[in-house]
């Protein structure tokens, strides 16, 4: 079977034509780097992304501090976290990094914040 | 009022003007001032927390607010002075500067100016959609600025004009944070953001990409209450009956942006109609003596690494200006072929390695685009695909150069 994809890793974007059948990949064709094959054949079994949202804060200069997750999940857990993440309030001072939430879902991947807030 | 003297002052702390004050110290320029309106550094990228930057340069996925902290800690780390909450509402060719904040008005004289204002959203009345005026109608960048800076939720369910990158970003964000997103249209025949975002940001969460689509009419009192939407014909006028009524509470509009261009237009620097930003040499700098440009504020990118690249180029310069001003080389134009919108820089003076950086007008399959000085060919590259979407670059060293001589883009179909 033949699948088109565009790769998400950067921001190249190349066109891949993957031709698999069932869970084995035949040939992965159009990617400018390794990192595209082993795309395609995460996208063919189980796609993951990674995501980016943001946190509440208390006591702090912002009232949001942006978060993102260590490593890419798989895309159909993706609702999952976001609630997590969305019933999660933190107090400031947040560092760049800090760990807000360890192995979210049990995914394996952390939430860490991606902006420092200082108290107010 | 006193003037202050100084060797170089920086418009904007955003991702050009801190790659262009951490280059110029590194080089040894002491005398640095960035001047920013807003309480922080960091420049759009505050706002932009979905990951994705820094891929040439630091070789990992950052959010924005990531990228932006990298530099912020080597311009702080090196000393660099910094003023925020001060708004610049002068510039003169002589490079006076006139500054104003809450502690009063500043006046300074530098011997080099760095324009690094970034850009602006076109707005609904940039594109003059018809119909009422109610509340819900936001840019794409306000929309991330409530979402991602204040915490305010935009609305329920939206319909999004323009599939510009921040609109499809948006598009996800909006999703994943519980609202519907209805669709996004887009009034040319193909995408105007980059292929990797339709795929993560649109196709991932099933929300439909229709081209050939703009909005032509906005209805609802108080709030948005829906809009109506039709096709376009090849010169993007409204074809008569495919109108349909979509109902939503929201309108994010993406739909361009232009480079902030008012106090360059106040200082006398020349414009290029088809970039919108100030015409420069290879040395980034404009049509005055001593007033350079990089960034969003010279020509719209789509990645903030280029952002940066592009400004230590800049500082390169700068630095050599500030040394002494160069004899100049007569500067001749860079010539671009019909299939490209603009290349930057517009001129050369073949005095310095040469980076052009130019778009595709529209898609274009196999094609080679090479850089010609009289009938030499100093550099080829070969796409498979270029779009409007993705700025291409181009460098050629300074030995292969020819002062004088105009240099040609040539795109040819293989």
């Amino acid at each position: 079977m033949n699948k088109t994809l565009t790769c998400v890793i950067c921001p190249n974007g190349c066109q891949l034509i993957v031709d698999y059948e069932g869970v084995t990949i035949q040939s992965v064709e159009g990617a400018l780097c390794s990192k595209g094959n082993q795309y395609a054949e995460q996208e063919i079994l189980d796609p993951k992304r990674n995501i980016a949202s943001s946190v509440r804060v208390t006591g702090g200069k912002a009232p949001l501090v942006s978060v993102r997750l260590t490593g890419p999940i798989p895309k159909k857990k993706i609702f999952d976290v976001m609630a997590e993440i969305r019933a999660l309030s933190v107090a400031a001072p947040v560092e760049i990094g800090q760990v807000l939430i360890t192995d979210v879902s049990g995914l394996g991947q952390d939430v860490i914040a991606t902006k420092r807030i200082d108290r107010i | 009022m006193t003037t202050q003297n100084r060797s170089v002052i920086i418009i904007g702390g955003g991702p050009a003007g801190l790659a262009a004050a951490a280059a110029l110290r590194q080089q040894g320029v002491e005398d640095i001032l960035i001047l920013e309106r807003e309480h922080d550094l960091g420049g759009i990228l505050r706002q932009c927390i979905h990951d994705g930057f820094g891929l040439t340069r630091f070789k990992e996925a950052l959010s924005g607010p990531e990228y932006a902290a990298r530099f912020v800690d080597t311009v702080q780390q090196a000393g660099i002075e910094v003023m925020t909450d001060i708004t610049v509402t002068e510039l003169h060719a002589d490079r006076t500067v006139v500054a104003t904040a809450r502690s009063g008005r500043y006046v300074f004289k530098a011997q080099a100016v760095i324009l690094a204002m970034g850009c602006r959203e076109r707005t609904r009345g940039a594109i003059q959609i018809p119909g009422s005026r109610p509340a819900g109608v936001y840019t794409a960048g306000i929309a991330q600025a409530y979402m991602n800076l204040k915490n305010i939720m935009i609305g329920r369910s939206a319909v999004i004009l323009g599939s510009g990158d921040i609109g499809l970003i948006m598009a996800r964000r909006l999703t994943l944070e519980g609202a519907s997103v209805k669709g996004v249209f887009e009034i040319q025949p193909y995408p105007s953001g980059l292929p990797r975002n339709i795929t993560q940001c649109l196709d991932d969460y099933d929300i439909p990409l229709f081209l050939s689509h703009t909005v032509t009419a906005i209805h609802g009192t108080k709030r948005l209450t829906g809009v109506t939407v039709s096709q376009v014909d090849s010169s993007f006028r409204p074809i008569p009956d495919t109108e349909k009524e979509w109902t939503c509470d929201t309108l994010i509009l993406s739909v361009g942006l232009i480079p902030e261009n008012e106090l360059s237009k106040m200082a006398g620097v020349l414009l290029d109609p088809r970039t919108k930003g100030p015409r420069v040499d290879e040395h980034y700098q404009t049509s005055v003596a001593g007033i350079f440009a990089a960034g969003n504020v010279l020509h719209v990118h789509d990645l903030v690494d280029f952002v940066s690249l592009e400004a230590e180029r800049l500082a390169e310069s700068v630095g050599d200006y500030l040394k002494q001003a160069p004899a100049d080389e007569e500067a001749v134009p860079v010539e671009a072929d019909p299939e490209l919108a603009y290349t930057v820089p517009q001129l050369v003076r073949a005095d310095r390695d040469l980076t052009v950086s130019c778009r595709v007008r529209r898609p274009l399959n196999r094609v080679r685009i090479s850089i010609w000085q009289n009938d030499q060919k100093h550099v080829t590259r070969r796409f498979r695909r270029a779009i409007p979407a993705e700025m291409i670059h181009l460098t050629v060293p300074k030995e292969k150069l020819v002062p004088g001589e105009p240099l040609k883009v040539v795109v040819e179909h293989e």
